[in-house]
C-alpha cells in the first residue's frame, strides 16, 4: 500500500470518526474530505464507503448528486459565479468572460496547472448586492471590473482566500422596511418562557389564534403541523428548520440567519417543547457556509445561557439541542422530503408521499419541518400571543411577510410587510420606476405584467415565499425565461420522467425560439410539454418547472411571437450543418452537397 | 361483497382493502394500469409516472396513491393516454432505443407500451447520449443505452439479493445506471444469473450472453397479446425470457 494511500485512510478515519460513525452524516463527511483533499477522488469513494459502511457505489452517486461535490480536482480557486437573472443584469456574463480572459480559463474547465476553475452556479442569494460569486464556497459580493482584475491577480499570486480584502466578503442585510417580525422588540428566552410558562396546549393555541402560515410559500397552517406532529407516536420527534433558500431571488432567510439567528432557534426551541423533540437540525444552503461559524457561535451561546442544552431555563426534562448539517449545492433540497434524504446523507430525491413528515420524517420519526422565517414568527407569537400576529394582514394570510427585493429599482433589499399589500405600492417603495414585470415567487412563480400591479402579496392572491424581482421595460423578458428553463433542468433531481427529461427538452425549445429558430409549432410543443409536466411530475419542481414558459405565453404572448419564423416547421438541428461531417469525409463542398 | 370497500376505475368497482393502494387494487382485479417502474413483488418506486391516473380530479401515480373508498379514478381518457404517450416519447428520446436491433424486441414493456399507446414515432428531439456497453460479465451484458433508470434491478439487487450490484448516480438528465465495482465493470461485481436483479429489467438493458433471437420475433410475448392482456415481461420470466 503506497503512503499516498494510507494517508488518505487515516484522514478519512479520524473525519468519519469525528462524525460518530454515523452514515447519515456522510454528505457532512464528504464535504470536509473535499475541503481538504479539493476533491472526493475515487480512491476517497471507496475509502469513505468502507469507513462509513455505505457501498462505494452510493458514495460515488451522492457526490455526483450535489453540485459542489467533484470527483476530480477543480482548480485549487473555485470561482463560481451566480447565474441568477438579476446577477445577469448587473452585468455577471461581462464579469465572468473578463476573469476567465485575465486567467485564461474557459468556464468549467480547471486550468492545466490546477490553480483556478471559474464556473456557474444557481443563484447564491445575492441578488440584492450582485454580481456575487463563490470562492472555495465563501461568498462574494459587489463585484465589478476592478474587484475582478484584484481577484485574478490574487489567484494568480496564490494569495490564500483569508488574506484576501475583507470587504470583498462583506454580505450587507439591507434590511429597507420593519413591522412585527423585524421591527419589535425581542428578549432572548421569553419564547421559552411563555412555553414553559402556560404549557405546550396553550401556546398551541395560541399558534392557532395567529393563524401563521408557512412561510416557506407553500403556507400550510403552522399550528396544524406542530398538533399533528405532537399527536404522532414514534421513538423520538424531531424538529427541522429548512434553510436552503434555494429559490432563485430569494436572501430573506440569509438576513435572519445572519442578524436574528437566536430568533430563530428559540421558535425551533418552542416547537422542541410543544411536539417533545429533544434533537433538532438546521439545514444550511452551502451557498451559506460563510455564516456557519456564526452560527455555531449563537448556538454555544444559547447552550451557556440555558436556552439550549439539558435543562432548557433549568426544567428538568427539557433537553433540546440543535446541529446544523451543510448542503452542497442542490435546489431540490429545500423540498422538504428531498431535505430529510440529504439530512439522512443521501441524494436529495423528494420521498413519496404520504407518508408525510409530520409523521415519518428524520429517521423515519414524526418531523416539523418549517422555514426560517415560519420558526422566527413562532418565536414572537410564543411571546406575543396569537391576536398580536393576526392583528396585521388579511383574513386568510394573517401576519407579515419578508420579501426579497431585486432587479431594477434603487433600494433593493429586505422588506417586511403586512399580508395584502399591493404590488405597486412595493414598486413605489424600493425605488422602481418604469416596471414592465415582477416575477414573484422565484422561477415557479409568475411573471406579472403591470395591468396586474395592482394584485396584493397573500395566499389568496399572489402568494410567495419571498422573492420579488424587478424587470424593467429595457430589458429581455425572454432572457428571464430562458434563464429559468436552464435553471429548472440543471436542479431536476432526475428521479421521474416527466421532469428529468421534460425540463431539458423544455430548456432546448426555448433556446430554439429564443435563438430565431422556432415556429409557432414550436410554442404549441412548449404548451403541450408544459401541461404534461404539470400532470405527471413526483414532486413541486417538476409541476411548477414549467411555470416560466407558460406563464409567459399567456401573460407575454409578444415576447414570443416576435421570435417566431413566419413558417410553421423548422426543424430541431441544423440541417446543413449535420452534413458537414460527411462533407468533410468524401472531400466535397459543392452545390449538391448542401441544404438549403 | 356488500361491506367490501371499493374505488371505481373507469366506470368500474374494484374492490380493495385496507393498505392497498391503487394499483394493488386494480391488480387484484385485473384492471390494467399501465405501468414501468412498477414490479408488486418491490416497493413502489413511482418514477416512471406512466402509471398515474386522475383520481377525483387529481393526478396521482396509481402505485403509490392508497385507495380510499369512493375514489373515482380515471385510467383511460384521451387526457390520460395522450400523457402517457407523451412520458413514453421522453423514454424513447432520452435513450438509444433501436428496436429492430435489440435481442428484447417483442417482449420489452417499453416497446409494448408504446404500441399499446398508440405511439406512432418518438416526436422529441433525440438525445442521442453516448452511453457505453458493458460486456465485462461472463454471462450477462449490461446496455446502458436502452436503460429507463426505473431502478428495478436496483431494488432487487439491494432487498432481495442483499448485493446492491446496481445504483443511479448523476443528477437531472445525467442520471444514469452504475454498478458497485470500483472498475464500473459488472464483471466485478458479484452479480450473476441467478440474482433476482437479473430477471426484472423491463427493457433490454439486461441481457444474458450466448443466447440470441431463440425465439423468434413475431412469436414473443407482445407479439402475440398486448401488455394490456399478458401483463409485466418479468412475470413470463421462466416462459418467456430465457426460453
Ligand atoms: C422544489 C422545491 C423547493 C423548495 N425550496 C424551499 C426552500 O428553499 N426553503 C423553504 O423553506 N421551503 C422550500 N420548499 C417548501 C418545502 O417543501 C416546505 O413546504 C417548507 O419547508 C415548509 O415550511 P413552512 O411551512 O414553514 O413554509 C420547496 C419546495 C419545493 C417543491
Ligand atoms: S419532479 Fe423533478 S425534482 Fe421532483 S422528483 Fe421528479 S425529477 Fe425529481
Ligand atoms: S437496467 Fe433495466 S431494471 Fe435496471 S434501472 Fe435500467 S431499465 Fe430498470
Amino acid at each position: 500500500m503506497t503512503s499516498a494511500k494510507t494517508e488518505l485512510e487515516g484522514f478519512v478515519a479520524e473525519v468519519v470518526d469525528r462524525y460518530g460513525r454515523d452514515r447519515r452524516n456522510l454528505l457532512q463527511v464528504l464535504r470536509t474530505v473535499q475541503d481538504q483533499q479539493g476533491c472526493v477522488c475515487d480512491d476517497a469513494v471507496q475509502t469513505v464507503g468502507q469507513a462509513i459502511g455505505v457501498p462505494a457505489m452510493n458514495v460515488r452517486s451522492v457526490v455526483e448528486f450535489y453540485s459542489f461535490l467533484h470527483g476530480t480536482p477543480r482548480g485549487q480557486y473555485d470561482v463560481l459565479f451566480s447565474d441568477n437573472i438579476v446577477d445577469r443584469m448587473l452585468g455577471k456574463e461581462g464579469l465572468m468572460a473578463r476573469l476567465c480572459e485575465r486567467l485564461g480559463v474557459e468556464p468549467g474547465v480547471p486550468r492545466a496547472d490546477g490553480r483556478v476553475t471559474v464556473d456557474n452556479t444557481s443563484c447564491t442569494g445575492m441578488p440584492d448586492q450582485g454580481p456575487a460569486i463563490l470562492v472555495n464556497g465563501l461568498a462574494l459580493t459587489h463585484l465589478t471590473p476592478s474587484r475582478v482584475d484584484t481577484i485574478a491577480d490574487l489567484i494568480e499570486r496564490g494569495v490564500p482566500l483569508q488574506k484576501w480584502p475583507g470587504i470583498y466578503c462583506e454580505v450587507e442585510d439591507n434590511v429597507r422596511r420593519r413591522d412585527l417580525l423585524l421591527g419589535t422588540p425581542f428578549i432572548d428566552g421569553s419564547g421559552i418562557r411563555a412555553v414553559l410558562a402556560q404549557g405546550p396546549d396553550a401556546v398551541l393555541d395560541e399558534m392557532m389564534t395567529s393563524g401563521l402560515r408557512g412561510l416557506g410559500g407553500a403556507g400550510f397552517k403552522t399550528a396544524q403541523k406542530w398538533a399533528l406532529s405532537r399527536a404522532a407516536a414514534g421513538h423520538e420527534h424531531f424538529v427541522v428548520c429548512n434553510a436552503d433558500e434555494g429559490e432563485p431571488g430569494t436572501f430573506k432567510d440569509r438576513v435572519l440567519l445572519q442578524g436574528h439567528a437566536n430568533l430563530l432557534f428559540e421558535g425551533m426551541t418552542v416547537c422542541a417543547r410543544v411536539i417533545g423533540a429533544r434533537r433538532g437540525f438546521l439545514y444550511l444552503r452551502g451557498e451559506y457556509r460563510y455564516m456557519l461559524e456564526l452560527l455555531e457561535h449563537t448556538l454555544a451561546q444559547r447552550r451557556r445561557a440555558g436556552l439550549l442544552g439539558k435543562g432548557i431555563l433549568g426544567t428538568e426534562g427539557f433537553d433540546f439541542d440543535i446541529e446544523i448539517h451543510l448542503g452542497a449545492g442542490a435546489y431540490i433540497c429545500g423540498e422538504e422530503s428531498a431535505l430529510l434524504e440529504s439530512l439522512a446523507g443521501k441524494r436529495g430525491v423528494p420521498r413519496k408521499r404520504p407518508p408525510f413528515p409530520v409523521t415519518h420524517g428524520h429517521d423515519n420519526e414524526p418531523t416539523v419541518v418549517n422555514n426560517v422565517e415560519t420558526f422566527s414568527a413562532a418565536a414572537k407569537i410564543a411571546a406575543n400571543g396569537g391576536a398580536w400576529w393576526a392583528a396585521k394582514g388579511t383574513a386568510t394570510s394573517p401576519g407579515t411577510k419578508l420579501l426579497s427585493v431585486s432587479g431594477d429599482c434603487a433600494r433593493p433589499g429586505v422588506y417586511e410587510y403586512p399580508f395584502g399589500i399591493t404590488i405597486q405600492e412595493i414598486l413605489d417603495d424600493c425605488g422602481a420606476s418604469d416596471t414592465a414585470a415582477v416575477q414573484v415567487a422565484g422561477p415557479a412563480g409568475q411573471l406579472v405584467p403591470k395591468r396586474d400591479f395592482g394584485r396584493k402579496i397573500a395566499y389568496e392572491d399572489v402568494a410567495t415565499g419571498g422573492s420579488f424581482m424587478i424587470f424593467n421595460h429595457t430589458r429581455d423578458l425572454l432572457a428571464v425565461v430562458r434563464n429559468f428553463a436552464a435553471f429548472f433542468a440543471h436542479e431536476s433531481c432526475g428521479f421521474c420522467t416527466p421532469c428529468r427529461v421534460g425540463t431539458s427538452l423544455m430548456r432546448d425549445l426555448v433556446e430554439k425560439v429564443a435563438t430565431g429558430n422556432g415556429t409557432q409549432y414550436d410554442l404549441e410543443e412548449m404548451k403541450h410539454l408544459g401541461k404534461i409536466m404539470k400532470q405527471a411530475s413526483h414532486c413541486g419542481l417538476g409541476l411548477t418547472a414549467p411555470n416560466p414558459v407558460l406563464g409567459s405565453l399567456d401573460k407575454f404572448p409578444e415576447i414570443w411571437t416576435e421570435k417566431l419564423k413566419s413558417k410553421d416547421f423548422e426543424p430541431a438541428f441544423d440541417l446543413d450543418g449535420a452534413l458537414s461531417e460527411a462533407r468533410a469525409l468524401t472531400g466535397r463542398d459543392d452545390v449538391h452537397a448542401h441544404i438549403a | 361483497m356488500s361491506d367490501q370497500q371499493t374505488i371505481t376505475i373507469d366506470g368500474r368497482e374494484v374492490p380493495f382493502t385496507e393498505g392497498q393502494t391503487i394499483m394493488d387494487a386494480a391488480l387484484a382485479a385485473e384492471v390494467y394500469v399501465p405501468h414501468l417502474c412498477h414490479n408488486p413483488e418491490f416497493v413502489p418506486h413511482g418514477s416512471c409516472r406512466l402509471c398515474v391516473v386522475k383520481v377525483n380530479g387529481r393526478f396521482q401515480s396509481a402505485c403509490t396513491a392508497p385507495a380510499a373508498a369512493g375514489q373515482v379514478i380515471d385510467n383511460s381518457s384521451d387526457e390520460i393516454m395522450d400523457m402517457r404517450r407523451t412520458l413514453l416519447q421522453m423514454l424513447f428520446v432520452e435513450g438509444n432505443h433501436v428496436c429492430p436491433a435489440c435481442e428484447k424486441s417483442g417482449r420489452c414493456q417499453l416497446q409494448a407500451l408504446a404500441y399499446y399507446t398508440g405511439m406512432l414515432s418518438p416526436h422529441f428531439t433525440h438525445f442521442f447520449p453516448l452511453r457505453r456497453i458493458d460486456a465485462s460479465h461472463p454471462d450477462v451484458v449490461l446496455d446502458f443505452n436502452r436503460c429507463i433508470l426505473c431502478e428495478l434491478c436496483v431494488r432487487a439487487s439491494r432487498d432481495v439479493d442483499k448485493k446492491n450490484v446496481f445504483g443511479i448516480t448523476g443528477r437531472g438528465i445525467n442520471a444514469k445506471l452504475i454498478v458497485n465495482a470500483a472498475s464500473g465493470k459488472l464483471g466485478d461485481t458479484g452479480f450473476s444469473v441467478e440474482d433476482k436483479a437479473f430477471h426484472v429489467c423491463p427493457v433490454g438493458a439486461i441481457l444474458p450472453k450466448h443466447k440470441g433471437f431463440e425465439v423468434p420475433i413475431g412469436e414473443r410475448l407482445y407479439d402475440q397479446q398486448p401488455i394490456s392482456v399478458v401483463g409485466d415481461v418479468a412475470a413470463h420470466d421462466e416462459e418467456n425470457a430465457h426460453a
